[in-house]
């Protein structure tokens, strides 16, 4: 089922080297958690973090990047396109933060 | 219908591969799965940081990450031993392949029990999904939502790596199944390094 790429057996060395990033990445976030700094650059920390330790994980660990390259974007721009457009609310949860609208 | 019909009812050759990107259809149909999925959890995510970003009270009721951060580890380390679960399945090697399945699914009941224990915790300090001493009653249902569905993947994937290893060793299964289940796996790991950030790390009490 894998492709040509996957049958080359990568050994422990490989998998333990990307297994370490990813601990290293989350240490990093335990770290962040720690920092004095205000929410939103934390959350744009948080989120970095996460985000480089979810592409190594899916890449490497789930063979994505072995797979053929029109199945690779299809997947990323896919994903990618459908979480932005999520974002829209925001705007709203600002406004709402601020009492728009109902608060006295 | 034959294909030769379909292609002439105009569709073009190109949009009637039986194997789309030359993957197999249930390789793709858990990547189907998985997509669907991530939007899942990130409605979920997005709602909760919705939320958060629009309630001054927002409760920090965590005082330690040592709970969060074991649970953490055991979860990154199961992505290996699955990892290693794959590549021993697709050499050959049965037993190493199912002792490594195995060893994956009794890292993810280890998760389980550890997760359902700080549940017990939040819970016999007052936390429902309505209120909560510390704040809005907005964050038990956001908190208990979101780690909820994440905690029912997590159990679901144990079951299925049971049933899969199982099945594998007792020859009705191949490597093939070890690897989706790994996909799925992974893919469990990969949605907790959102919800720790988010759910745990930036809620704790300074």
């Amino acid at each position: 089922m894998t492709t040509v790429a996957e049958h080359k057996q990568d050994g422990i060395g490989k998998p333990l080297v990307v297994y370490f990033c990813i601990l290293a990445l989350a240490a990093l976030q335990f770290v962040i958690a720690y920092q004095d700094i205000q929410a939103g650059q934390m959350f744009r920390r948080m989120l970095s973090v996460a985000l480089v330790e979810a592409g190594v994980a899916v890449m490497f660990f789930m063979h994505l990047w072995a797979e053929k390259r029109g199945f690779l974007l299809f997947v990323v721009v896919f994903t990618i396109f459908v979480l932005l457009a999520m974002q829209y609310g925001w705007t709203d949860s600002s406004r709402l933060s601020h009492c728009a609208g109902y608060c006295s | 219908m034959g294909q030769a019909d379909l292609t002439m009812q105009g569709h073009s050759a190109g949009m009637m591969t039986d194997r789309p990107f030359a993957i197999p259809t249930k390789k793709l149909a858990m990547w189907l799965f998985i997509i669907a999925d991530t939007m899942t959890f990130a409605a979920c995510l997005v709602a909760y940081g919705f939320l958060r970003n629009a309630t001054p009270d927002w409760p920090r009721p965590f005082h330690s990450i040592a709970n969060v951060a074991v649970m953490t580890f055991i979860l990154l380390t199961s992505s290996l031993t699955m990892y290693l679960g794959v590549q021993t399945a697709k050499a050959g090697d049965k037993a190493g392949a199912f002792r490594w399945t195995m060893i994956t699914a009794v890292a993810g009941i280890l998760f389980a029990v550890l997760h359902l224990r700080e549940w017990m915790g939040l819970i016999g300090e007052g936390m429902t999904l309505f209120k909560n001493p510390w704040g809005t009653g907005l964050f038990g249902a956001a908190f208990f939502s979101v780690t909820g569905l994440h905690i029912t993947h997590v159990i679901g994937g144990v079951i299925a790596l049971l049933v899969v290893g199982l099945r594998y060793k007792g020859g009705r299964y191949n490597s093939d199944d070890i690897e989706i289940v790994g996909l799925y796996w992974h893919f469990v790991d990969l949605v907790w390094m959102f919800v720790v950030p988010f759910i745990y790390l930036m809620n704790l009490a300074h």
